[in-house]
């Protein structure tokens, strides 16, 4: 018996060599892509969860395999992106604004890997800066928010209290005012730390608050908060908003619709780039213009939409494309007054 | 006057909401400390139940079956510390520390094994969830009722029985327990098997009833707010209670001043709002509680004399 074992392994080995030689000759010739996630967590059916989508179809049509990695806390970005790097996988995602310090300090120690940050400006030759003009998708869900509403009541609810999500609530504000300016707008910051992106209970109390005061309609900016926020909102009838990905289908029938950032599109054009040597670094802004943001409506809030409402949303989404509407930016002067 | 009457109702009925955790917690917790086992890992206790409460309702369809599931896992961390202090006599601080770092741990990677969503539980639906019984508006489950009825009950238990007697005094002078021939270790399990029903009723409200479904780090430091509570209240049930109203309140006023304004001060900034319960809690820390006497035996584990 023990004789055997030895030719065993032998042959065992040679036919692992055969399999993988060609495995290795056909994956040297694509590209390597990994993305690092941010701390919302790659299932919070919200930003992260686009990133993955855009992905997955990569990786479908692709073949080509794409590696993650889930980061538990904000330190963990910095090792992450510097161990990619060191496994030359190449591109690298980097998923939102909080990455931009630890991506900046990576890039500029790996000149030679292409990196690509989602939500923020790093401004090196290797990095691509993916931003969106979230407050023309938010000025098109206020739009619809002020037009659902019957309390004339209209909340919001952000995650982090930063700039950024300062310009989804300043957008959102300007598309209520404009569609009915004696609308009010209730807003609520969930925190001041990144814990705020994942407190759905705190979300859903603060959803609560707003309901007791009169709300009916609730935009939840918030990443995995949101899932609280909407909750709350549905268990009291009222209505909500999604954020990022298309949330229609969390809460069918009290979901008015959702705010499309579409991160899967900026994640698959990166990656496609890559893959065709197409990769630019630079800043890449996008808005309603170049289908970066949009509006949601599909099966799940098509009864909530009348068509009066889709008419006027659709016509104020023209106004912007057009420039006819100019949706004030939070971040540009760091305030909601132009 | 009537939107006033109506905002004070509402401000009630939230703090009531906020509430209940530690309401539950601190009761079981009480029952620990009272023996003289401190319990810091009350956190981890809850975080635990609320993830298997969650993960069994979305298993088996059954909220109840998820309270359930809750107070098995809360009591399974309770017998564990007490193996570890009653039995082989460990630090109880380091034991009740551990529990909450194994908590934290493995309920990401047990879900993230079982569910595959980023360690949280799937989105429970309206069957596997305890729905409010009389006032949908306030939220009002069961829970709540069990939090406010564990008050008298555990001012009754502790104060008018002979478990109550012998517990208090285990957790005084566990050597006058012990002469009087009743066992010292027996008590301190009872006592903590006590802690981890609650802190599992705890945990099972925010997985199941106050939310829907588990998120990682859920319980966000409550278990320690319902420690403090304990302090505040000087052991002793109805002003841990009072503490945790208190709590409650304070963050249930945070949530709605906020972008309001108050008459005759203006708009209050956000920032003022978040750090009030801080600031209340150093005040009233620092004016009104006076020394806070512990337990006498607590923290020290019980050696047999032969």
């Amino acid at each position: 018996m023990k004789r055997w074992v030895g030719p065993l392994i032998a042959v065992f080995a040679v036919v692992c060599l055969g399999l993988s030689a060609p495995a290795q000759a056909q994956t040297q010739a694509t590209i390597k892509p990994a993305i690092v996630f941010s701390t919302g967590g790659k299932f919070d059916k919200s930003f992260n969860e686009g990133v993955w989508q855009g992905a997955e179809r990569f990786k479908k049509d692709t073949g080509i395999a794409v590696t993650e990695f889930e980061p538990s806390n904000e330190t963990q970005f910095e090792q992450a992106l510097r161990r990619f790097a060191q496994r030359s996988q190449d591109p690298i995602i980097a998923v939102g604004f909080a990455q931009a310090v630890a991506l900046e300090k990576v890039a500029k120690e790996f000149p030679n890997i292409h990196f690509t940050i989602i939500d923020s400006v790093v401004n090196l030759p290797n990095v691509q800066s993916v931003v969106f003009r979230e407050q023309e998708g938010s000025f098109l869900v206020g739009v619809l928010a002020a037009l659902a509403s019957k309390t004339g009541k209209i909340g919001f609810v952000g995650g982090m209290d930063i700039p950024l999500v300062r310009r989804f609530q300043c957008g959102f504000e300007q598309g209520i005012k404009y569609a009915n300016p004696s609308a009010e707008l209730i807003t609520n910051m969930t925190g001041t730390t990144p814990a705020a992106w994942n407190d759905p209970g705190r979300g859903a109390e603060l959803a609560r608050g707003q309901i007791d005061r009169g709300v009916d309609v609730v935009y939840a900016a918030a990443g995995s908060t949101g899932l609280g926020i909407l909750q709350a909102t549905k268990d009291r009838g009222k209505l909500g908003i999604g954020v990022d990905s298309n949330q229609n289908h969390l809460h069918p029938g009290n979901m008015l619709t959702s705010m499309l950032k579409r991160v899967d599109v900026a994640t698959y054009e990166s990656f496609k780039a890559a893959q065709d040597h197409q990769w630019k670094g630079g800043t890449q802004v996008l808005g309603l213009k170049e289908g970066g943001v949009d509006w949601a409506l599909d099966k799940d809030n098509e009864k909530l939409v009348t068509p009066e409402m889709k008419a006027k949303v659709e016509a104020a989404k023209a106004d912007i494309i057009s420039g006819k509407i100019v949706v004030h930016d939070y971040m540009s002067n760091n305030s909601c007054n132009r | 006057m009537e939107e006033t009457l109506t905002f004070i109702t509402l401000t009630l009925a939230a703090t009531l909401r906020v509430a209940t955790p530690l309401v539950l917690c601190a009761m079981g917790g009480l029952f620990s400390e009272k023996s003289g086992i401190i319990d810091v890992g009350l956190e981890g206790k809850m975080l635990m139940a609320a993830f298997f409460a969650a993960a069994t309702a979305s298993l088996t369809g059954s909220a109840w079956a998820g309270v359930v599931a809750a107070i098995v896992a809360a009591e399974a961390l309770a017998l564990l510390h007490g193996f570890a202090c009653i039995t082989h006599r460990g630090n109880q601080v380091v034991s009740g520390i551990a529990l909450n770092i194994l908590a934290a741990g493995l309920t990401v990677v047990l879900g993230t094994a079982w569910f595959a969503r980023g360690g949280q539980t799937p989105p429970l639906g309206d069957g596997e969830r305890l729905k409010p019984i009389f006032f949908p508006v306030a939220g009002d489950n069961v829970l709540v009722y069990v939090a406010l009825l564990s008050v008298p009950f555990t001012w009754w238990l502790i104060a008018r029985t002979r478990f109550g007697l012998r517990l208090r005094a285990v957790g005084e002078m566990p050597l006058a327990v012990d002469a009087a021939g009743v066992s010292v270790a027996w008590l301190r399990y009872r006592a903590v098997l006590l802690c981890g029903l609650f802190s599992g009723l705890a945990g099972a409200y925010l997985s199941i009833a106050q939310n829907a479904g588990f998120s990682r780090d859920m319980t966000a430091g409550q278990g320690f707010i319902a420690l403090a509570a304990i302090i505040f209240g000087k052991w002793r049930p109805f002003p841990a209670f009072g503490a945790c109203l208190v709590f409650g309140l304070l963050d249930a006023v945070a949530i709605r001043l906020q972008g309001v304004k108050v008459p005759g001060v203006g708009e209050v900034p956000v920032q003022l709002i978040q750090a009030l319960p801080y600031l209340l809690t150093l005040f009233l820390l620092a004016g009104f509680i006076g020394n806070a006497v512990a337990p006498k035996a607590a923290g020290v584990p019980y050696e047999k004399e032969h």
